[in-house]
């Protein structure tokens, strides 16, 4: 008797256990409470005086400028409490639209679903970065690629690494007769997004489309954030995959250069980056698509980052400050940007960042 | 024949009456404990296959039976759900675990019973308790760091030398130089799964009368007859109790395997290369989960995890049920 006693209790609280965890799961995306507490503010043109408490989450890839701007701006406004949460930009989008945060990081656009509705986000790009095609090969140093060599890589139609495709694009190279691995984020992303948008639009040979998350092929390897893929690439020899600029320098990863749209080899830089924003066509709603731009210097694998903002806040205090921060971003910011491995805007798409946050509306 | 008549007064534990009321709350609290556990259950089950819905109506029976996932358009085919592979790789997650952790906690557990002195006993309980308290992010990393890169050496071995007979061949086929994948995840999980099985099963075997044990003894057994007529078959529902609960565990840890598994979806008889499970899709996914309806199609993961623990537990009760009925008799 004891012991079916005790099995059944086993039972149920293994039945226990799988419910917390499907409870963590299900509540994931909606935690976070909306902010409270704000104290009336004598906000100025003076950053000091100004006081209260934002929210914001979103993109995890712009998320090292942020903190280290944030960081920064304290300093400057030590009244004003300003949070950002590298959730992703999925959920940053979702709990945006929802009213949980004050405004969202995203490296996407936001499409229908997404969470905000038509009408009621502006874009705000803040900084851009490269994304490296990282590689670990020993006794090659200087790859060059092209895009569709690339396409060819990950989707796994080459499997060596002196395959003839390579070996045309490294005319000088002395290519080993070594199995490529690929590594991947096994996470769903804005860097897979960003570089498989790239792939989609620069190479006819990519088939896998563009996404978060794509179908990568079975023999194919995935690690958790920019730093687990980083870390596949140093662990085994004949490996590559894409890491972001600031994380394949912190791990010491060797890049590939790549064959921009005018046909030049460029190898991941800020130089590069800062030249694809400059030869990238700017839309009225500012968004902009920096990847394969024109331009002899541009590094083709570059991905852009906004802040979506409302264009009407109804709490003044709030757009005051929100106002103040993104103005104090795109100027004084920006230079903090370098030191994270992040490019500035080029002047001209500076100058229209902030012509939209003059549009933003306070009321009250 | 005297009479004890100077006998003091007995004095009442609680005055006359709070009994009664003491009791009623105590049954009121009681009740509402229990119920509250149906009521978050029921709650959970509602709100999950409420949010879950769109995405199981969008991908129909396809949701369970095909084998491919892909969040996102791909020449303008919308995207498919489909939790096979995630399943399959559950479930291999969970057998390996439980293959290589079962054993080894039940000796643990009959070690620290029946053969180990006293004095080293609560430094091994202690010990194991340790190992439950390590969170399982720690392990995961662990897992990618250390133990992957080398067991790759021993998978790399293992395939030399069995890559060329039929079945064996295929199971461990080439392993990913990253180590990542089924046997590395399986592996960490059943180290994650030891202590829970092993202080259950110590528990269980702690009941066993010693009065069996000594009349086995005194029929003539040797030790190890003795664990195997008297201690087996009298513990035989809370060993399958302690394992189900190890099996809970690991088909719903997340991160460590998230870490470990190197995620592909794929159905593949090699363990040696990499998959992904219902619980570590979820947890890599749910920021960034793609075009709509994807998170919705992650959550309904959650309810074919939950679905599937529910049909597992319930298999298990019948075999305790069953088991209890041959190995101890009609009486039990």
């Amino acid at each position: 008797m004891n012991r079916n006693v005790l099995s059944r209790r086993v039972l149920a609280s293994i039945a226990g256990v799988t419910i917390a965890a499907l409870a963590l799961a299900g509540c994931g995306g909606n935690g976070d409470e909306t902010g409270a507490g704000n104290t009336p503010a004598s906000a100025g043109s003076d950053l000091s005086k100004l006081s209260g408490e934002l929210k914001a989450s979103g993109a995890s890839f712009p998320n090292a400028y942020y903190q280290k701007a944030l960081d920064e701006f304290a300093k400057v406004a030590p009244n004003l409490n300003i949070t950002y949460n590298s959730t992703g930009s999925g959920t940053g989008k979702k709990e945006f639209g929802s009213g949980l945060t004050d405004f969202a990081g995203s490296d996407s656009l936001v499409k229908a679903g997404d969470g905000p509705a038509d009408g009621s986000f502006l874009y705000v790009p803040t900084v851009a970065a490269p994304i490296t095609v990282a590689y670990h090969l020993s006794g090659v140093a200087d790859l060059q690629l092209s895009a569709d060599t690339v396409a060819k890589i990950f989707q796994r139609d080459i499997k060596k690494w002196n395959d003839q495709a390579i070996k045309t694009d490294n005319p000088n190279a002395n290519l080993p007769d070594k199995n490529i691995v690929v590594a991947h984020r096994s996470d769903g992303s804005g860097t897979t997004n960003n570089f498989t948008k790239y792939l989609t639009k620069a190479a006819p040979a990519w088939k896998l489309s563009t996404g978060d998350t794509v179908a990568w092929p079975a023999d194919t390897q995935g690690g958790d954030k920019n730093t687990g893929v980083a870390q596949i690439i140093k662990q085994s020899d004949g490996a590559i995959g894409y890491v972001d600029l600031a994380d394949a320098t912190a791990s010491g990863l060797v890049f590939a250069a790549i064959k921009n749209k005018d046909g030049k080899y460029v190898k991941p830089s800020l130089a590069g980056t800062t030249a694809a924003l400059a030869g990238a066509t700017v839309k009225d709603d500012l968004s902009y698509d920096p990847l394969d731009a024109t331009g002899a210097a541009s590094y083709p694998i570059t991905a852009p980052t906004y802040i979506l903002v409302k264009p009407t806040y109804t709490d003044a205090t709030k757009g005051k400050n929100v106002k103040a921060f993104l103005k104090w971003l795109l100027t004084d910011g920006q230079q903090f940007a370098e030191s994270v491995s992040f490019a500035k805007l080029p002047a001209a798409l500076q100058t229209k960042a902030l012509a939209q946050i003059d549009k933003v509306q306070v009321q009250g | 024949m005297t009479q004890i008549t100077d006998r003091p007064p007995a004095q009442p534990l609680t005055a006359r009456g709070r009994g009664a009321a003491s009791d009623r709350a105590f049954s009121a609290v009681s009740l509402a404990a229990g119920a509250l556990v149906l009521a978050i259950l029921v709650l959970i089950l509602v709100t999950t296959l409420r949010e879950a819905w769109p995405a199981l109506k969008y991908a129909g029976l396809g949701f369970v039976t095909s084998p491919s996932w892909v969040p996102l358009e791909v020449d303008g085919a919308g995207p498919v759900y489909g939790a096979l592979s995630f399943v399959y790789g559950t479930t291999v997650v969970s057998i390996i675990a439980l293959i290589f952790a079962v054993p080894i906690s039940i000796g643990i557990a009959l070690f620290l019973t029946e053969l180990a002195p006293t004095r080293l006993r609560s430094t091994v309980v202690t010990v194991i308790d340790l190992l439950a308290s390590i969170p399982s992010v720690v392990f995961g990393l662990w897992g990618i760091i250390v133990v992957g890169p080398a067991l790759v050496k021993v998978y790399n071995g293992l395939h030399g030398a069995l890559g060329d007979i039929p079945v064996l061949g295929s199971l461990f086929g080439e392993p990913v130089s990253s180590g990542r994948g089924f046997m590395t995840a399986g592996m960490i999980v059943a180290i994650m799964i030891i202590p829970i099985i092993t202080s259950i099963t110590r528990e269980v075997f702690a009941t066993v009368p010693d009065a069996d044990k000594q009349a086995a003894y005194a029929l003539g057994a040797t030790q190890w007859e003795m664990i195997r007529g008297a201690v087996f078959p009298h513990s035989f529902g809370g060993m399958v109790g302690a394992v189900m609960l190890g099996l809970g565990r690991a088909m719903g840890e997340t991160i460590a395997v998230a870490l470990t598994i190197g995620a592909a979806t794929q159905i593949t008889p090699n363990l040696f290369a990499a998959g992904n499970t219902l619980a570590s899709v979820i947890a890599l996914n749910f920021g960034d989960p793609g075009v709509p309806p994807g998170r919705s199609a992650l959550i309904a993961l959650g309810v074919l995890l939950f679905a599937i623990t529910v049909v597992i537990n319930y298999a298990a009760a019948v075999v305790v049920r069953r088991a209890d009925v041959r190995m101890k008799g009609a009486s039990a």
